[in-house]
């Protein structure tokens, strides 16, 4: 992982290729010519502006985003969690290192609404399989939890990404 | 509203291939999907009309760069919001008309609708709460992320 405390520059340019490839990368055999046209660069100047941003963490990474529903991941079962709050991030670390969480992150609280600080994606093909996992989530946050729950997904109801303006 | 299942049958074993292949490093070449087709034994424009039907049929919802826009001075925030049944379409559709919206789950919670914002500055996540607010007649709960334990983008097929 890249290091959090370096800040990015981001240039002009960098930007405007942020909102061009946002919504996706051309689908046609040289989808960096077809940007660098668009935004009057060279081809090479677009692959080291996204290798650039790629080493800073800017990009995550460039690749294909599956609906997991469509993939075979029917049961996807947010877990959240009120572990004591001297003992999350050791936790968090070992909860986010299981091989099935796919997203491990604090968050606040929002009492008396919600009293769980800690959340965990956990996807698989029946909910009787994401149960067994967050039992074993359980296990592993031992007396440190005070309470916990599981919010299953019935439904996407939007997912296009980010979308600014520039 | 978008349907949540979509029928599974319909992939076959390369589109499988190909979703597992296109979730790693995308090549930074002039012709990546040559040379990602090469690595799969297939053809260019095989892969081309592969991905674009996957992505037609809803199968991946995005092919691109994954922003972690608070790296770009940007803000990503978690928000749920307690929506009454009868109003769940419609707060549904006003929620998902602002672009600001990066994708929005309904869950099995009191707090039924979860979504996320994302927008070029920290100061737009305030502001999109406000008109959020303000259009559904609802109280936006958000949760900022404040550590980062485990992030992993890819889901085998």
């Amino acid at each position: 992982m890249p290091d959090a405390a370096i800040k990015p520059e981001l240039d002009g340019v960098d930007r405007r290729l942020i909102v061009a490839t946002q919504a996706g990368l051309p689908r046609v055999s040289r989808p960096y010519d077809t940007l660098a046209l668009e935004l009057g660069i060279a081809p090479d100047d677009v692959l080291a502006r996204l290798q650039r941003m790629l080493d800073s963490g800017v990009i995550r990474r460039i690749g294909a985003v599956p609906n997991h529903y469509a993939i075979g991941y029917t049961a996807n079962g947010m877990s959240v969690w009120d572990v004591d709050d001297s003992r999350i991030d050791e936790l968090g670390v070992q909860v986010g290192a299981l091989p099935f969480v796919t997203h491990c992150y604090r968050r606040p609280r929002r009492l008396p609404d919600w009293p769980y600080n800690l959340f965990a994606m956990v996807h698989s093909q029946n909910r009787a399989e994401v149960a067994a996992r967050v039992a074993e989530i359980a296990v592993l946050l031992g007396d440190a939890c005070r309470g916990h729950d599981i919010l299953y997904s019935t439904a996407i109801l939007k997912k296009t990404g980010l979308r600014i303006t520039g | 509203m978008r349907d949540a299942l979509v029928e599974t049958s319909a992939l076959d074993d390369i589109d499988r291939k190909l979703i597992n292949a296109l979730q790693g490093d995308f090549p930074l070449v002039r012709e990546p999907y040559r040379q990602v087709a090469e690595t799969l034994g297939l053809d260019e424009a095989e892969l081309l009309r592969r991905l674009d039907a996957m992505l037609e049929r809803r199968v991946l919802t995005r092919f691109g760069p994954m922003f972690q826009i608070e790296r770009a001075g940007g803000a990503f925030v978690l928000a749920a919001m307690r929506v009454p049944d009868v109003d769940f379409e419609r707060v549904a559709a006003q929620v998902n008309a602002f672009a600001e919206v990066a994708h929005n789950y309904r869950r099995e919670h009191a707090l039924n609708m979860w979504f996320v914002l994302a927008t070029a500055t920290p100061q737009g996540i305030p502001e999109a709460i406000a008109a959020i607010e303000a259009a559904t007649g609802l109280p936006v709960f958000a949760f900022p992320k404040e550590r980062e334990y485990f992030v992993e983008m890819k889901l085998h097929a």
